[in-house]
């Protein structure tokens, strides 16, 4: 009986201990730059980018599978894997481009944190330097970890997109034919939304978090199918979310008249069924998931950059005997926060782009997880089975072309 | 660390080597180096082997070389031999570059960037030795250059950065497969002389895989003392990655709390084969403290620990001593039990020392000591050892029978555990 009992405890810890890396990496998959990148989307072009959600939704799946198969299988993480497969040199110029779009990404979650709370009339000259100091303390200190289940917690707060989709009453039939009509128009702007949504969803740093977290949590290939199932779980309920903001921003702003998104009171407006609490409550969500991700990314930046070249990494170690790494994370966050400072910085464009570079730097980062997850000596038994591969491929093709059709519309 | 200066001109880096013009003996470019090898059951340090060209590999052996400089190597015939992989060979880019090894002094992990190697003359050839292994910037530096700039600009750029290397016979390399372990000569003995501590955060750095190599190679009581120090996850993915056989010797060696900590964590069927394979004393001691739970004082408790009876002298505590050499590493005191093993009092073990050989123990020994009993809670342990500042408490049934005894350790480990 005892025994049964103490059956039953492992189980229920498993599960617990798995229920981890892949929900955490799928919130904070929908941070600043994620809610404005689906709100430009539906209020400038309404219900016809709602068709990307299903083939991004599959390429998240995969490539997340894929991170923590490796993770699980190999015990190292991706920046470990690159490094000892390709070279310093591929390692470093990989490691150079995602600290540059990391930067992007970490300046969109401070603009974020900066916008969310001018709502409430606080100055970003406050709220920045407050919410740098924030982050820098709770990471660097040890009790970010602590305060992470609050953010997770506050997360709830998307199903306020919920609610307000269905007090909008959008055309319904509308949304559901555009989710399954793909539509492809050769407009800069168009095909920006469309790298924006996949780069976001997809974002390089994701994969080097998850499979990061993975190892850091030693799941071995036994706990890989729990640990699969979480992460599928993840993407879909966020899959599920970033569906409702588009269509709350169709609904409430484009069929009202098609527009760009200017500031985060424009984003807000989404929310506008929830009456008079929608602006405080857009804003107190945006906050949270800006926060969350201002504390991941510089440190997981940090981590991964450190690891692929060799440097001490980790919140463990004293700053004498990881000043590589400390100061890396200090720069991304100073750095990142402060040039939101700068008079005139346009918040929402800048948002917008580090998720347009998140789309471009993808396919480089999927190209090198290909190659590592179908590395035999690496992977054994646990390759890519066909079907990631036809997946990841695809997607690889399409990201290259929208990329460079993108670059070729702004010439 | 003072390293040893030697002539620039006599080094060579790996990233200098690999590309290099082979020469035949009348001058003509037969091809470019592709790697080179070591032969550790040969020599430990002497490259062995050159591979040459990149599709069609063939091999120079080192006393087929006649010079080695910048511009190239010389041979002195041209009979060369197809190249087979091997396992008795290490290869320095595909083995090495870019991979972890164990610095052994420095006690850490780090990865390799470069390694410089050393010309060495003899009357009828030149050969290349490792000589250290550069894990910094400047090593970086050469690997991120090479080929961009010419030699001699990468070298006098690289002499403005600080070098970090590790002299090669620091350098332990961890190989997960066994049998190219053996072929390779490596052995983790220099890592054996760790402290466990050290040896348990290198364990921490390293990849499952590697961490399975090196628990396999240490012998039982290190292995032993370094998995007691391991973050108890790490601990149990180990354990189990270790065969039962080789899993049931170590964890004999470890001391019984520590072991049934360990055993708690694995899953029911595992820990009853690892105690199946356990000699009988120590799975017998391991097994009386899984009863309990972690979070009580029995949890905490080791059940080895000194006591004699209650009318004993100085004389027989000291003998009982040296019937238990391996507690005395951490003993501070000696329990007195009366005939039904109920606890009496306790002895200072620093006390026997200023004391007569035939001084009844009952006259040195603290007859109101502290207890716990076994299912007391976890927080008034730790309660009492602040409180009272004590180094040692012991545990007892409900009718004061002596059950074990609780360390200052056990209590640093519950106030700051791993992780």
């Amino acid at each position: 009986m005892v025994n049964r009992i103490k059956n039953l405890r492992t189980h229920a810890m498993v599960f617990l201990a798995v229920l981890g890396p892949g929900f955490i990496t799928a919130v904070v998959d929908n941070d600043a730059g994620g809610i404005f990148t689906y709100s430009e989307a539906g209020a400038r072009f309404g219900y016809v980018p709602l068709w990307t959600m299903l083939p991004v939704t599959l390429i998240l799946i995969v490539t997340q599978v894929m991170c923590s198969r490796m993770g699980a299988v190999t015990g190292k993480g991706l920046s470990d894997l690159i490094r000892e497969e390709f070279g310093l040199r591929t390692t470093f110029l990989i490691m150079a481009a995602l600290l540059v779009v990391n930067f992007t990404n970490v300046t969109a979650n401070f603009a974020g944190i900066a916008g969310s709370l001018e709502i409430f009339g606080v100055s970003r000259y406050v709220s920045i330097p407050l919410g740098a100091a924030l982050v820098w303390v709770l990471v660097v200190k040890g009790t970010y970890r602590s305060v992470e289940k609050i953010f997770l917690v506050a997360s709830v707060f998307y199903i306020a997109y919920v609610i307000s989709a269905f007090l909008i009453e959008p055309d319904w039939s509308e949304a559901l034919r555009s989710s399954i009509t793909p539509v492809v128009m050769f407009d800069g702007p168009y095909l920006a939304i469309l790298v924006g949504l996949v780069g976001t969803s997809v974002a390089p740093w994701m994969q080097f978090y998850l499979q990061a977290a993975i190892v850091e949590k030693g799941i071995d290939v036994k706990q890989y199918a729990e640990s699969r199932a979480e992460v599928i779980v993840g993407c879909v309920a966020m899959a599920f979310i970033k569906f409702f903001i588009i269509v709350c921003a169709a609904g409430a702003i484009w069929s009202a008249g098609p527009r760009e998104i200017r500031d985060a009171a424009e984003a807000a407006l989404a929310l506008e069924p929830l009456g008079p609490y929608a602006y405080g409550l857009f804003a107190a969500g945006l906050f949270n998931a800006s926060l969350l991700a201002a504390s991941i990314l510089p440190l997981s930046t940090a981590y991964s950059v450190c690891e692929g070249l060799g440097f001490e990494s980790g919140v463990n170690h004293r700053f004498q005997e990881a000043p590589f790494f400390y100061g890396l994370y200090t720069l991304l966050v100073v750095v990142g926060a402060g040039v939101v400072l700068w008079p005139n910085f346009p918040l929402v464009r800048i948002i917008l782009l580090s998720q347009v570079l998140n789309g471009v730097l993808l396919p480089v980062i999927l190209i090198l997880m290909l190659v590592l997850a179908n590395r035999r000596d690496l992977m054994g038994k646990w390759v890519n089975t066909p079907l990631f591969n036809l997946v990841s491929y695809a997607t690889v093709a399409v990201m290259i072309i929208l990329s460079l059709a993108i670059v070729a519309l702004s010439v | 660390m003072a390293t040893t200066s030697i002539d620039v001109d006599r080094m060579l880096y790996l990233t200098e080597l690999t590309g290099m013009r082979v020469l035949a003996p009348n001058g003509q470019v037969v091809g470019r180096v592709r790697d080179v090898a070591i032969t550790p059951s040969e020599h430990p340090r002497r490259v062995s082997r050159f591979l040459v060209g990149r599709r069609i590999r063939f091999v120079a052996r080192y006393d087929q070389v006649a010079a080695i400089s910048l511009d190239g190597i010389r041979l002195s015939d041209d009979r060369f031999i197809p190249f087979y992989p091997d396992d008795s060979h290490l290869l320095l880019c595909e083995d090495l570059l870019d991979q972890q090894i164990v610095d052994v002094n420095g006690r850490k992990v780090v990865r390799v960037n470069d390694l410089s190697l050393r010309i060495e003359h003899t009357p009828y050839r030149e050969e290349l030795w490792v000589h250290d292994v550069g894990v910094g910037l400047q090593g970086a530096f050469r690997r991120l250059t090479e080929g961009l700039l010419p030699h001699n600009v990468i070298r006098r750029v690289q002499q403005r950065i600080r070098p970090n290397t590790i002299p090669w016979e620091y350098c332990n390399i961890v190989e997960p497969d066994a049998r190219r372990r053996l072929k390779l000569r490596i052995s983790h003995h220099r890592l054996g002389q760790l402290h466990p501590a050290d040896l348990a955060d290198i364990a921490e750095e390293l990849a499952p895989a590697e961490r399975e190599a090196l628990f396999e190679t240490l012998d039982d009581k290190i292995a032993a003392d370094a998995l007691t120090e391991v973050n108890p996850k790490i601990q149990v993915s180990i354990l189990k990655s270790l065969d039962k056989e080789r899993a049931a010797d170590i964890v004999e060696e470890m001391d019984p709390d520590s072991a049934a900590d360990l055993l708690n964590a694995l899953e029911e069927e595992e820990s009853q084969e690892i105690l199946k394979d356990m000699e009988q004393v120590p799975a017998a001691e391991v097994e009386e403290l899984l009863e309990y739970g972690p979070e009580t004082a029995g949890g905490m408790m080791n059940n080895r620990y000194i006591a004699v009876h209650e009318d004993a002298r100085v004389r027989d505590a000291v003998e009982a001593m040296r019937g238990n050499q391996d507690l005395l590493k951490a003993l501070t005191h000696i329990f007195l039990i009366d005939n039904q093993q109920k606890l009496v009092g306790a002895v200072a073990v620093a006390r026997l020392f200023t004391a007569a050989d035939d001084l009844p123990l009952r006259n040195l020994a603290f007859l109101e000591t502290l207890r716990v009993q076994l299912d007391d809670d976890r927080d008034e342990v730790v309660e009492l050892f602040d409180k009272y500042n004590l180094f040692a408490l012991p545990v007892v049934e409900k009718d004061g029978e002596l059950y074990g005894v609780i360390t200052a350790d056990d209590v640093i480990s519950v106030l700051h555990p791993e992780d």
